[in-house]
Protein backbone atom coordinates (compact mmCIF):
# COMPACT_ATOMS: atom_id res chain seq x y z
CA UNK A 1 0.00 0.00 0.00
CA UNK A 2 2.63 2.38 1.10
CA UNK A 3 4.81 1.63 -2.03
CA UNK A 4 1.21 2.50 -4.16
CA UNK A 5 2.67 3.82 -7.84
CA UNK A 6 0.19 6.74 -7.28
CA UNK A 7 0.81 8.93 -4.41
CA UNK A 8 -0.88 11.54 -3.93
CA UNK A 9 1.17 14.58 -3.26
CA UNK A 10 1.13 15.67 0.55
CA UNK A 11 1.28 19.34 0.25
CA UNK A 12 -0.10 21.63 -2.37
CA UNK A 13 0.93 25.29 -2.46
CA UNK A 14 -1.55 27.16 -0.44
CA UNK A 15 -4.14 29.15 -2.81
CA UNK A 16 -6.91 31.83 -2.14
CA UNK A 17 -8.99 30.09 -5.27
CA UNK A 18 -8.50 26.51 -3.30
CA UNK A 19 -9.18 28.18 0.31
CA UNK A 20 -12.76 29.44 -1.60
CA UNK A 21 -13.37 26.47 -3.38
CA UNK A 22 -13.08 24.62 0.43
CA UNK A 23 -14.57 27.11 2.50
CA UNK A 24 -16.80 24.79 3.98
CA UNK A 25 -14.65 21.78 4.23
CA UNK A 26 -12.26 24.49 6.07
CA UNK A 27 -14.57 24.76 8.90
CA UNK A 28 -15.92 21.43 9.19
CA UNK A 29 -12.83 20.26 9.35
CA UNK A 30 -12.42 22.62 12.64
CA UNK A 31 -16.01 21.80 14.02
CA UNK A 32 -14.93 18.05 13.53
CA UNK A 33 -12.21 18.60 15.89
CA UNK A 34 -13.57 20.94 17.84
CA UNK A 35 -16.31 18.56 19.27
CA UNK A 36 -13.65 15.70 19.58
CA UNK A 37 -11.47 18.34 21.81
CA UNK A 38 -13.77 19.36 23.86
CA UNK A 39 -14.90 15.87 24.54
CA UNK A 40 -11.46 14.67 25.22
CA UNK A 41 -10.63 17.46 27.84
CA UNK A 42 -14.26 16.30 29.32
CA UNK A 43 -12.55 12.49 29.75
CA UNK A 44 -8.86 13.26 30.27
CA UNK A 45 -9.81 16.30 33.28
CA UNK A 46 -13.22 15.74 34.73
CA UNK A 47 -13.23 11.77 34.79
CA UNK A 48 -9.71 11.14 35.40
CA UNK A 49 -7.78 14.07 36.82
CA UNK A 50 -10.41 15.96 39.07
CA UNK A 51 -12.61 12.62 39.24
CA UNK A 52 -16.05 15.09 39.14
CA UNK A 53 -17.74 12.87 36.07
CA UNK A 54 -18.30 9.30 36.91
CA UNK A 55 -18.48 6.42 34.34
CA UNK A 56 -21.99 5.64 35.45
CA UNK A 57 -24.95 7.86 37.91
CA UNK A 58 -27.77 5.79 38.77
CA UNK A 59 -29.96 8.51 38.25
CA UNK A 60 -29.61 8.54 34.57
CA UNK A 61 -32.42 7.73 32.29
CA UNK A 62 -32.25 5.66 28.98
CA UNK A 63 -32.43 8.63 27.09
CA UNK A 64 -29.41 10.21 28.37
CA UNK A 65 -27.32 7.10 28.26
CA UNK A 66 -28.26 6.68 24.43
CA UNK A 67 -27.32 10.34 23.72
CA UNK A 68 -24.22 10.24 26.03
CA UNK A 69 -23.14 7.32 23.77
CA UNK A 70 -23.76 8.29 20.45
CA UNK A 71 -22.19 11.38 21.40
CA UNK A 72 -18.95 9.52 22.80
CA UNK A 73 -18.93 7.80 19.65
CA UNK A 74 -19.38 10.39 17.71
CA UNK A 75 -16.61 12.37 19.15
CA UNK A 76 -14.05 9.91 18.71
CA UNK A 77 -14.60 9.67 14.94
CA UNK A 78 -15.16 13.39 14.68
CA UNK A 79 -11.37 14.24 16.43
CA UNK A 80 -10.23 11.45 13.25
CA UNK A 81 -12.23 12.47 10.77
CA UNK A 82 -11.49 16.17 11.10
CA UNK A 83 -7.91 15.86 11.03
CA UNK A 84 -7.99 13.97 7.94
CA UNK A 85 -10.04 16.68 6.59
CA UNK A 86 -7.40 19.11 7.84
CA UNK A 87 -4.85 16.63 5.84
CA UNK A 88 -6.96 16.55 2.70
CA UNK A 89 -7.11 21.03 2.78
CA UNK A 90 -3.60 20.87 2.57
CA UNK A 91 -3.16 18.98 0.05
CA UNK A 92 -5.45 20.74 -1.65
CA UNK A 93 -3.60 23.86 -0.77
CA UNK A 94 -6.80 25.02 0.70
CA UNK A 95 -5.64 25.20 4.37
CA UNK A 96 -6.88 28.63 6.42
CA UNK A 97 -6.01 28.38 10.08
CA UNK A 98 -8.07 31.33 11.31
CA UNK A 99 -10.60 29.71 9.30
CA UNK A 100 -10.43 26.54 11.12
CA UNK A 101 -10.27 27.53 14.46
CA UNK A 102 -13.56 29.50 13.87
CA UNK A 103 -14.74 25.96 13.02
CA UNK A 104 -12.80 24.24 16.26
CA UNK A 105 -14.25 26.98 18.77
CA UNK A 106 -17.52 26.45 17.13
CA UNK A 107 -17.85 22.59 17.32
CA UNK A 108 -16.07 23.14 21.22
CA UNK A 109 -18.70 25.49 22.19
CA UNK A 110 -21.75 24.05 20.55
CA UNK A 111 -20.90 20.58 22.28
CA UNK A 112 -20.00 21.84 25.49
CA UNK A 113 -23.21 23.90 25.92
CA UNK A 114 -25.23 21.13 24.38
CA UNK A 115 -23.47 19.02 27.27
CA UNK A 116 -24.54 21.59 29.57
CA UNK A 117 -27.94 21.72 28.66
CA UNK A 118 -29.50 19.40 27.00
CA UNK A 119 -27.10 16.19 28.84
CA UNK A 120 -27.13 17.43 32.15
CA UNK A 121 -30.37 19.45 32.79
CA UNK A 122 -32.90 17.49 30.51
CA UNK A 123 -31.53 14.25 30.05
CA UNK A 124 -29.92 14.30 33.77
CA UNK A 125 -26.87 12.63 33.01
CA UNK A 126 -24.38 13.86 35.58
CA UNK A 127 -24.01 17.39 36.86
CA UNK A 128 -20.67 19.38 36.76
CA UNK A 129 -19.76 18.07 39.95
CA UNK A 130 -21.97 16.62 43.17
CA UNK A 131 -22.49 19.98 45.52
CA UNK A 132 -25.14 21.28 47.00
CA UNK A 133 -24.53 24.57 45.34
CA UNK A 134 -24.42 23.62 41.51
CA UNK A 135 -25.12 27.08 40.08
CA UNK A 136 -21.44 28.34 40.16
CA UNK A 137 -20.08 25.52 38.08
CA UNK A 138 -23.22 25.63 35.88
CA UNK A 139 -22.91 29.57 34.76
CA UNK A 140 -18.87 29.22 34.47
CA UNK A 141 -19.46 25.81 32.18
CA UNK A 142 -22.31 27.52 29.80
CA UNK A 143 -20.73 30.37 29.98
CA UNK A 144 -17.27 29.09 28.34
CA UNK A 145 -19.18 27.43 26.23
CA UNK A 146 -20.98 30.44 25.07
CA UNK A 147 -18.26 32.46 24.77
CA UNK A 148 -16.37 29.50 22.49
CA UNK A 149 -19.37 29.42 20.29
CA UNK A 150 -19.60 33.56 19.75
CA UNK A 151 -15.83 33.27 18.85
CA UNK A 152 -16.36 30.75 16.67
CA UNK A 153 -19.34 32.65 14.65
CA UNK A 154 -17.45 35.60 14.73
CA UNK A 155 -14.16 34.18 13.41
CA UNK A 156 -15.79 32.21 10.33
CA UNK A 157 -17.68 35.25 9.73
CA UNK A 158 -15.06 37.24 9.41
CA UNK A 159 -12.71 35.09 7.44
CA UNK A 160 -16.01 34.63 4.92
CA UNK A 161 -13.91 37.44 3.21
CA UNK A 162 -11.66 34.34 1.59
CA UNK A 163 -13.86 34.28 -0.99
CA UNK A 164 -13.78 38.08 -2.00
CA UNK A 165 -10.35 37.65 -1.76
CA UNK A 166 -10.60 34.85 -4.61
CA UNK A 167 -12.22 36.76 -6.60
CA UNK A 168 -10.16 39.50 -6.52
CA UNK A 169 -7.36 37.54 -6.91
CA UNK A 170 -5.91 37.19 -10.38
CA UNK B 1 -3.65 -22.96 36.69
CA UNK B 2 -5.30 -26.08 39.30
CA UNK B 3 -8.18 -23.43 39.68
CA UNK B 4 -8.97 -23.39 36.30
CA UNK B 5 -8.76 -27.68 36.48
CA UNK B 6 -12.19 -28.58 37.74
CA UNK B 7 -13.92 -25.98 35.29
CA UNK B 8 -12.66 -27.19 32.50
CA UNK B 9 -12.99 -30.63 33.53
CA UNK B 10 -16.74 -29.76 33.71
CA UNK B 11 -16.67 -28.26 30.81
CA UNK B 12 -15.66 -31.44 29.45
CA UNK B 13 -18.78 -32.98 30.91
CA UNK B 14 -21.21 -30.60 29.26
CA UNK B 15 -19.27 -30.41 25.79
CA UNK B 16 -19.46 -33.43 24.28
CA UNK B 17 -21.09 -36.64 24.20
CA UNK B 18 -17.89 -39.56 23.06
CA UNK B 19 -17.12 -37.21 20.15
CA UNK B 20 -13.82 -34.91 19.93
CA UNK B 21 -13.45 -32.30 22.54
CA UNK B 22 -14.27 -29.14 21.09
CA UNK B 23 -10.62 -27.86 21.88
CA UNK B 24 -8.75 -30.07 20.12
CA UNK B 25 -11.21 -28.70 16.69
CA UNK B 26 -10.43 -25.31 17.73
CA UNK B 27 -6.78 -25.40 17.62
CA UNK B 28 -6.84 -27.82 14.50
CA UNK B 29 -8.89 -25.33 12.46
CA UNK B 30 -6.63 -22.79 13.44
CA UNK B 31 -3.83 -24.86 12.38
CA UNK B 32 -5.19 -25.69 9.20
CA UNK B 33 -5.64 -22.04 8.94
CA UNK B 34 -2.13 -20.92 8.81
CA UNK B 35 -1.06 -23.59 7.26
CA UNK B 36 -3.88 -22.83 4.25
CA UNK B 37 -2.54 -19.32 4.33
CA UNK B 38 1.35 -19.63 4.33
CA UNK B 39 1.35 -22.10 1.70
CA UNK B 40 -0.95 -19.20 -0.04
CA UNK B 41 1.93 -16.86 0.48
CA UNK B 42 4.38 -19.63 -1.12
CA UNK B 43 2.24 -20.06 -3.93
CA UNK B 44 1.96 -16.32 -4.82
CA UNK B 45 6.09 -16.32 -4.41
CA UNK B 46 6.55 -19.18 -6.96
CA UNK B 47 3.86 -17.50 -9.47
CA UNK B 48 6.44 -14.27 -9.01
CA UNK B 49 4.08 -11.79 -7.24
CA UNK B 50 5.69 -11.76 -3.95
CA UNK B 51 2.90 -11.03 -0.59
CA UNK B 52 3.61 -8.80 1.56
CA UNK B 53 4.99 -10.57 4.75
CA UNK B 54 3.30 -8.36 7.11
CA UNK B 55 -0.09 -9.50 6.48
CA UNK B 56 1.15 -13.23 7.16
CA UNK B 57 2.40 -12.15 10.54
CA UNK B 58 -1.09 -10.50 10.91
CA UNK B 59 -3.21 -13.29 9.94
CA UNK B 60 -0.95 -15.74 12.09
CA UNK B 61 -1.27 -12.99 14.97
CA UNK B 62 -5.13 -12.71 13.93
CA UNK B 63 -5.75 -16.68 14.25
CA UNK B 64 -3.74 -17.03 17.47
CA UNK B 65 -5.57 -14.22 19.30
CA UNK B 66 -8.91 -15.67 18.27
CA UNK B 67 -8.32 -19.11 19.59
CA UNK B 68 -6.61 -17.69 22.90
CA UNK B 69 -10.38 -17.34 23.66
CA UNK B 70 -11.44 -20.80 22.98
CA UNK B 71 -8.73 -22.52 24.25
CA UNK B 72 -6.05 -21.89 26.88
CA UNK B 73 -5.42 -20.13 30.26
CA UNK B 74 -7.74 -16.95 28.63
CA UNK B 75 -10.09 -19.26 28.07
CA UNK B 76 -10.41 -21.01 31.03
CA UNK B 77 -10.23 -17.24 33.28
CA UNK B 78 -13.02 -16.41 31.13
CA UNK B 79 -15.00 -18.88 32.76
CA UNK B 80 -13.87 -17.63 36.39
CA UNK B 81 -14.39 -13.70 35.96
CA UNK B 82 -16.22 -11.57 34.23
CA UNK B 83 -12.62 -9.23 33.47
CA UNK B 84 -10.94 -11.95 31.78
CA UNK B 85 -14.45 -13.05 30.11
CA UNK B 86 -14.13 -9.47 29.13
CA UNK B 87 -10.90 -9.72 27.31
CA UNK B 88 -11.96 -12.58 25.78
CA UNK B 89 -14.86 -10.60 24.12
CA UNK B 90 -12.69 -8.20 22.74
CA UNK B 91 -10.37 -10.01 21.41
CA UNK B 92 -13.07 -12.75 19.49
CA UNK B 93 -15.33 -9.93 18.60
CA UNK B 94 -13.02 -6.63 17.56
CA UNK B 95 -9.26 -7.19 17.83
CA UNK B 96 -8.49 -10.52 15.97
CA UNK B 97 -11.52 -9.82 12.79
CA UNK B 98 -9.34 -6.71 12.60
CA UNK B 99 -6.45 -8.30 12.46
CA UNK B 100 -7.33 -11.34 10.22
CA UNK B 101 -8.86 -8.48 7.64
CA UNK B 102 -6.24 -6.24 7.18
CA UNK B 103 -4.33 -9.93 6.12
CA UNK B 104 -6.64 -9.89 3.32
CA UNK B 105 -7.46 -13.74 3.04
CA UNK B 106 -9.95 -13.13 0.28
CA UNK B 107 -7.16 -11.64 -2.17
CA UNK B 108 -5.01 -14.16 -1.50
CA UNK B 109 -7.31 -16.91 -2.22
CA UNK B 110 -8.24 -15.07 -5.42
CA UNK B 111 -5.04 -14.99 -6.59
CA UNK B 112 -3.47 -18.07 -5.63
CA UNK B 113 -6.25 -20.46 -6.56
CA UNK B 114 -6.37 -22.88 -9.54
CA UNK B 115 -8.68 -20.78 -12.00
CA UNK B 116 -11.92 -22.74 -11.76
CA UNK B 117 -12.15 -22.91 -7.70
CA UNK B 118 -11.41 -19.03 -7.55
CA UNK B 119 -14.31 -18.19 -9.70
CA UNK B 120 -16.09 -20.54 -7.79
CA UNK B 121 -15.08 -18.03 -4.49
CA UNK B 122 -15.78 -14.91 -6.10
CA UNK B 123 -19.08 -16.19 -7.64
CA UNK B 124 -20.23 -16.71 -4.30
CA UNK B 125 -18.52 -13.78 -2.76
CA UNK B 126 -21.20 -11.73 -6.05
CA UNK B 127 -24.26 -13.74 -4.60
CA UNK B 128 -27.24 -12.06 -3.63
CA UNK B 129 -27.22 -13.28 -0.11
CA UNK B 130 -23.38 -12.86 0.53
CA UNK B 131 -23.76 -9.20 -0.12
CA UNK B 132 -26.49 -8.87 1.73
CA UNK B 133 -24.64 -10.60 4.65
CA UNK B 134 -21.08 -8.39 4.09
CA UNK B 135 -23.79 -4.86 4.15
CA UNK B 136 -22.33 -2.84 6.12
CA UNK B 137 -26.09 -2.28 8.20
CA UNK B 138 -26.45 -6.19 8.04
CA UNK B 139 -23.03 -6.78 9.13
CA UNK B 140 -23.62 -4.41 12.41
CA UNK B 141 -26.87 -5.80 13.25
CA UNK B 142 -25.05 -9.19 13.21
CA UNK B 143 -22.63 -7.73 15.86
CA UNK B 144 -24.60 -5.85 17.81
CA UNK B 145 -27.18 -7.59 17.77
CA UNK B 146 -25.63 -10.80 18.91
CA UNK B 147 -23.53 -8.44 21.74
CA UNK B 148 -27.13 -8.00 23.21
CA UNK B 149 -28.43 -11.41 23.36
CA UNK B 150 -25.37 -12.17 24.64
CA UNK B 151 -25.51 -9.82 27.53
CA UNK B 152 -29.34 -9.39 28.07
CA UNK B 153 -30.78 -13.10 27.83
CA UNK B 154 -29.77 -16.06 29.74
CA UNK B 155 -27.31 -16.94 27.18
CA UNK B 156 -24.06 -15.87 29.25
CA UNK B 157 -25.06 -18.34 31.89
CA UNK B 158 -24.85 -21.24 29.30
CA UNK B 159 -22.16 -20.12 27.72
CA UNK B 160 -20.38 -19.95 31.30
CA UNK B 161 -21.86 -23.69 31.55
CA UNK B 162 -21.37 -25.31 28.45
CA UNK B 163 -17.79 -25.51 26.95
CA UNK B 164 -19.57 -25.82 23.16
CA UNK B 165 -21.94 -23.25 23.40
CA UNK B 166 -18.50 -21.14 24.93
CA UNK B 167 -17.17 -21.93 21.56
CA UNK B 168 -20.57 -21.10 19.88
CA UNK B 169 -20.55 -18.04 20.90
CA UNK B 170 -16.69 -17.14 20.01
CA UNK B 171 -17.31 -18.41 16.57
CA UNK B 172 -20.27 -16.18 16.47
CA UNK B 173 -18.49 -13.13 17.72
CA UNK B 174 -15.34 -13.77 15.50
CA UNK B 175 -17.19 -13.98 12.19
CA UNK B 176 -20.01 -11.20 13.11
CA UNK B 177 -17.00 -9.44 13.78
CA UNK B 178 -15.11 -10.08 10.25
CA UNK B 179 -18.25 -9.14 8.48
CA UNK B 180 -18.11 -5.85 9.83
CA UNK B 181 -15.08 -4.94 10.15
CA UNK B 182 -14.53 -6.18 6.56
CA UNK B 183 -17.58 -3.84 5.79
CA UNK B 184 -15.80 -0.90 7.15
CA UNK B 185 -12.09 -1.25 6.06
CA UNK B 186 -12.28 -4.31 4.21
CA UNK B 187 -8.87 -4.75 1.67
CA UNK B 188 -9.65 -5.88 -1.98
CA UNK B 189 -11.12 -5.09 -4.83
CA UNK B 190 -15.64 -5.01 -4.15
CA UNK B 191 -17.50 -5.24 -6.93
CA UNK B 192 -20.48 -3.13 -5.09
CA UNK B 193 -18.81 -0.88 -2.82
CA UNK B 194 -21.17 1.07 -0.26
CA UNK B 195 -21.01 4.79 0.10
CA UNK B 196 -18.26 6.02 2.15
CA UNK B 197 -21.05 8.19 4.01
CA UNK B 198 -23.15 5.15 4.79
CA UNK B 199 -20.39 3.54 6.52
CA UNK B 200 -18.95 6.16 8.45
CA UNK B 201 -22.70 6.57 9.70
CA UNK B 202 -23.31 2.73 10.72
CA UNK B 203 -19.54 2.90 12.01
CA UNK B 204 -20.34 5.38 14.55
CA UNK B 205 -23.64 3.94 15.36
CA UNK B 206 -22.16 0.50 16.39
CA UNK B 207 -19.31 2.47 17.98
CA UNK B 208 -22.23 4.13 20.05
CA UNK B 209 -24.44 0.91 20.52
CA UNK B 210 -21.05 -0.91 22.52
CA UNK B 211 -20.32 1.79 24.44
CA UNK B 212 -24.34 2.50 25.27
CA UNK B 213 -23.99 -1.43 26.20
CA UNK B 214 -21.01 -1.12 28.12
CA UNK B 215 -22.92 1.44 30.27
CA UNK B 216 -26.18 -0.80 30.07
CA UNK B 217 -24.08 -3.63 31.30
CA UNK B 218 -21.81 -1.61 34.17
CA UNK B 219 -25.76 -1.00 35.70
CA UNK B 220 -27.22 -4.01 35.08
CA UNK B 221 -24.89 -7.12 35.27
CA UNK B 222 -25.55 -10.75 33.62
CA UNK B 223 -27.14 -13.54 36.36
CA UNK B 224 -24.73 -15.11 38.55
CA UNK B 225 -21.77 -11.84 37.84
CA UNK B 226 -20.30 -10.08 40.55
CA UNK B 227 -21.41 -6.51 40.35
CA UNK B 228 -17.73 -5.13 41.34
CA UNK B 229 -16.21 -8.13 38.56
CA UNK B 230 -19.02 -6.66 35.88
CA UNK B 231 -18.06 -2.98 36.76
CA UNK B 232 -14.84 -3.14 35.83
CA UNK B 233 -15.36 -5.64 32.83
CA UNK B 234 -17.96 -2.96 31.69
CA UNK B 235 -15.98 -0.46 31.89
CA UNK B 236 -12.84 -2.56 30.35
CA UNK B 237 -15.13 -2.79 27.36
CA UNK B 238 -15.92 0.64 27.24
CA UNK B 239 -12.45 1.79 27.28
CA UNK B 240 -10.95 -0.60 24.96
CA UNK B 241 -13.66 -1.12 22.56
CA UNK B 242 -13.79 2.80 22.06
CA UNK B 243 -9.53 2.18 21.24
CA UNK B 244 -10.02 -0.35 18.79
CA UNK B 245 -12.80 1.28 17.03
CA UNK B 246 -10.83 4.52 16.80
CA UNK B 247 -8.15 2.19 15.24
CA UNK B 248 -10.74 0.80 12.73
CA UNK B 249 -12.02 4.69 12.09
CA UNK B 250 -8.52 5.82 11.31
CA UNK B 251 -8.05 3.16 8.93
CA UNK B 252 -11.34 3.61 7.40
CA UNK B 253 -10.39 7.53 7.32
CA UNK B 254 -7.24 6.38 5.86
CA UNK B 255 -8.65 4.32 2.83
CA UNK B 256 -10.82 7.58 2.00
CA UNK B 257 -7.77 9.39 1.77
CA UNK B 258 -5.70 7.52 0.19
CA UNK B 259 -8.67 7.20 -2.20
CA UNK B 260 -9.44 10.52 -2.89
CA UNK B 261 -5.78 11.52 -3.57
CA UNK B 262 -5.76 9.16 -6.55
CA UNK B 263 -8.65 10.97 -7.89
CA UNK B 264 -7.60 14.45 -7.54
CA UNK B 265 -4.21 12.88 -9.06
CA UNK B 266 -6.53 11.85 -11.85
CA UNK B 267 -8.11 14.69 -12.13
CA UNK B 268 -5.25 17.54 -11.85
CA UNK B 269 -1.48 15.69 -12.84
CA UNK B 270 0.21 18.33 -11.13
CA UNK B 271 -1.46 20.93 -8.79
CA UNK B 272 1.60 21.50 -7.15
CA UNK B 273 3.30 22.84 -10.63
CA UNK B 274 1.26 25.76 -11.07
CA UNK B 275 1.99 27.63 -7.71
CA UNK B 276 -1.17 30.76 -7.28
CA UNK B 277 0.86 33.36 -5.95
CA UNK B 278 -0.51 33.65 -2.05
CA UNK B 279 -1.15 37.34 -0.74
Amino acid sequence: MASDTQQAPTRAHPSWSARAEHSHRIVWSGVLFGVGLVAFVDEAVFHQILHWHHFYDLGTSDLGLVSDGLFHALSWFATIAGLFLLADLRRRGAWHGARWAGGVLLGAGGFQLYDGTVQHKLLGIHEIRSVDDLLPYDVVWNATAAAMLAAGIALVVATRRSRALARAAP
Amino acid sequence: MTTTLPVSAAAHAHGHGGGVAPEVVVVGVAVIAIACYTSGVAASRRRGRPWPVHRLVLWIAGVVAATATMVGPLAAAAHEGFVAHMWAHLLAGMLAPLLLVLSAPVTLALRTLEVVPARRVSRVLRSGPARFVAHPITAAALNVGGLWLLYATPLFAWMQASMLVHVAVHVHLLAAGFLFTAAVVGIGPRPHPPSRVLVAVVLMLAMAAHGILAKHLWASPPALVDPADARAGAELMYTAGAWIEAAIAALFCAQWYRASGRRLRRTSPAPAASPVPTP
